[in-house]
């Protein structure tokens, strides 16, 4: 089920008029009413009419989160306090928080996404929706409580925590819709078994999923724990909140980003350069609809691609793949770059396992050298001295294949990287730049 | 015929081996052959041991990964050229040996090997074919 038919299934051409048209009004926006970008553009040489095509994009400058810092709270609302209906704010676990404002026509923009999504994801008229993200400044839980009755479903605003009295409201309450984070459902999930409850019993049908970064893996478990079609939702609260992307049950495979209202690019994170389709890359967003909080060109820092292969599902929207890393994390080893993610991704194709990793990084000379260290499980293990160099050979050629870059694998004892609160440390550069 | 034997993933770090038998020792396990076969970076530790069970629980609690292989017992007459006769029945077959290291104890005028083939079955027929005898698990452990 498609909830707005015209502009989900919208022909490319049609939708890229109206992207432009969306842009052009959101880039003189920002430039009459916020100074940042006013001065942004100024620096850059651009005026709002330069920009003619949806090319033109390219020509305005990022914003990145420290943009959004230096402006706390208010600083790039872009219309008057008194048109400002909610306030939200990002976590700001590494310094200040990021404020984001909405305007009543905002908020039904956001209810409308997020009532495409849910429906993207399984749910329909008659569905009771088991909302446990978190109610409050984080816009999980109202995103999804506001798109949930436009659709017409019922919600139960459950929210974060107090997992016992949320196993009693699932099987006292029948719904058949859960979002949530996934690691928190797969907690319910342990939670449900201490207390004796099946999700067999319970009416669950599908699972929307997203708030932080997860795997195939984790999917194939939370699937088959909480007995359920599980699918994907990303969203960020600078660009909006939850909505901003999700994958269809049909395929399952990327999620659509909703381009009618935002823009995405992929761009390589230490030149900026914009990449073509099918790179893996920085996430960049514009959004063109929005009124108190508009971003252009604002960096998310999550890695993914774009796919603008068409969907079985009848969508014409661009798929985004998982997000699998973070740009921060990235490295650069004698001018690829490299993210953590990636040789992960290498380890679970190649080898079928997910074992702990870290990369390394010497300067040996004028040469970066990376060695890949592999923990040893039992599924890698063998007897035999010339498997375990052949298992570090296998690694290595594929990581060279796919990566492009050259690594030394060397196979290590179970817990000999280094973890800090339970999650092994993925990098350590030792080189002095 | 085949007798297991736990092989143990190790660091080359100083120190390492001592540490595993450190724990064999405080779990009470009594190591009857050991074998250490390393690279520059790691080393396989292998072991036949008295009861297998509790050396690879107590080696697992100290987070080492631990395999279990099944291995061949050979007598191998103690004489000069004893093991080059054992071989040479292997030479004209398409078995081969993976590692081979000696057990601790003697029976009479025998010393017991430890073989890793990689057709222990087909291993076992030839040598057995060839007079050579092939020790079973119980009588090993009572060597
Ligand atoms: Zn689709």
């Amino acid at each position: 089920m498609i909830y707005n038919m015209e502009y989900e299934t919208m022909p490319r051409e049609a939708l890229e008029a109206i992207q432009l048209r969306r842009l052009q009004a959101t880039v003189e926006r920002v430039y009459a009413n916020v100074a940042f970008y006013r001065e942004k553009f100024k620096e850059a040489g651009i005026s709002p009419t330069d920009i003619r095509t949806l090319d033109d994009l390219r020509r305005l400058p990022y914003t990145t989160k420290q943009d959004l810092r230096d402006n706390y709270p208010y600083g790039m609302f872009a219309v008057p306090m008194d048109h400002v209906v909610r306030i939200h704010a990002s976590s700001g676990t590494t310094g200040q928080p990021t404020v984001v404002g909405y305007t009543a026509r905002d908020i039904q923009t956001w209810a409308q996404l997020m009532a495409r999504a849910l429906m993207a994801g399984g749910a329909n008229r008659g569905d009771i929706i088991h909302n446990a993200y978190g109610y409050g400044l984080f816009t999980g839980g109202l995103g999804v409580h506001y798109g949930a009755e436009l659709l017409g479903v019922s919600v139960i605003p459950v929210s974060g925590g107090n997992t016992r009295r949320q196993v009693m409201i699932m099987k006292d309450f029948g719904p058949t819709i859960i979002t949530a984070t996934p690691s928190y459902s797969l907690h319910l999930a342990e939670v449900c078994e201490e207390m004796g409850v099946s999700f067999k019993d319970l009416k669950f049908k599908f699972g929307i999923f997203g708030a932080e970064p997860w795997s195939e893996t984790m999917r194939g478990e939370i699937e088959r724990k909480l007995n359920l079609t599980a699918v994907d939702i990303y969203g960020l609260s600078e660009v909006m909140g939850p909505g901003v992307a999700i994958e269809c049950k049909e395929a399952k495979n990327g999620l659509h980003i909703f381009e009618d209202h935002f823009i995405p690019e992929i761009v390589d994170p230490a030149t900026l350069e914009p990449l073509p389709y099918g790179s893996v890359g920085e996430l960049v967003f514009t959004t063109i609809t929005k009124e108190a909080f508009p971003v252009v060109r604002y960096r998310t820092r999550d890695i993914c691609s774009l796919n603008p292969e068409p969907c079985i599902c009848g969508r014409t929207h661009l798929r985004m793949s998982r997000v699998t890393g973070r740009s921060d994390d990235m490295l650069i080893i004698r001018g690829v770059n490299v993210f953590p993610s990636q040789i992960e991704s290498v380890l679970i194709d190649t080898e079928g396992v997910t074992p702990h990793y870290q990369l390394v990084v010497d300067r040996e000379g004028a040469l970066d050298v990376l060695t890949v260290k592999v923990e040893i499980g039992e599924q890698l293990f063998s007897d035999e001295v010339k498997k375990l160099q052949a298992t570090e050979k296998r690694i290595s050629k594929n990581i060279k294949e796919l990566l492009g870059v050259t690594a030394k694998v060397r196979l290590v004892e179970p817990k000999a990287i280094a973890r800090s609160e339970g999650k092994a440390q993925r990098v350590v550069d030792n080189r002095k730049l | 015929m085949q007798v297991e034997q736990i092989s143990v993933f190790l660091e080359n770090k100083s120190g390492r081996l001592s540490e595993v038998t450190g724990i064999l020792a405080e779990a009470g396990v009594n190591i009857q052959a050991l074998a250490l076969a390393d690279t520059s970076d790691f080393g396989v530790l292998r072991l036949i041991v008295d009861d297998n069970e509790k050396a690879a629980n107590a080696l697992k609690d100290n987070g080492l990964t631990v395999g279990r292989t099944e291995v061949v017992a050979v007598e191998v007459e103690d004489r000069p050229g004893g093991l080059h006769r054992l071989l040479e029945i292997l030479k004209d077959t398409d078995i081969n040996v993976e590692y081979m290291y000696a057990y601790v104890h003697h029976t009479g005028k025998h010393a017991v090997m430890i073989f890793r083939f990689d057709n222990s079955e087909a291993a076992i027929k030839v040598l057995t074919a060839n007079g050579v005898s092939i020790i079973t698990r119980e009588r090993l452990y009572a060597i």
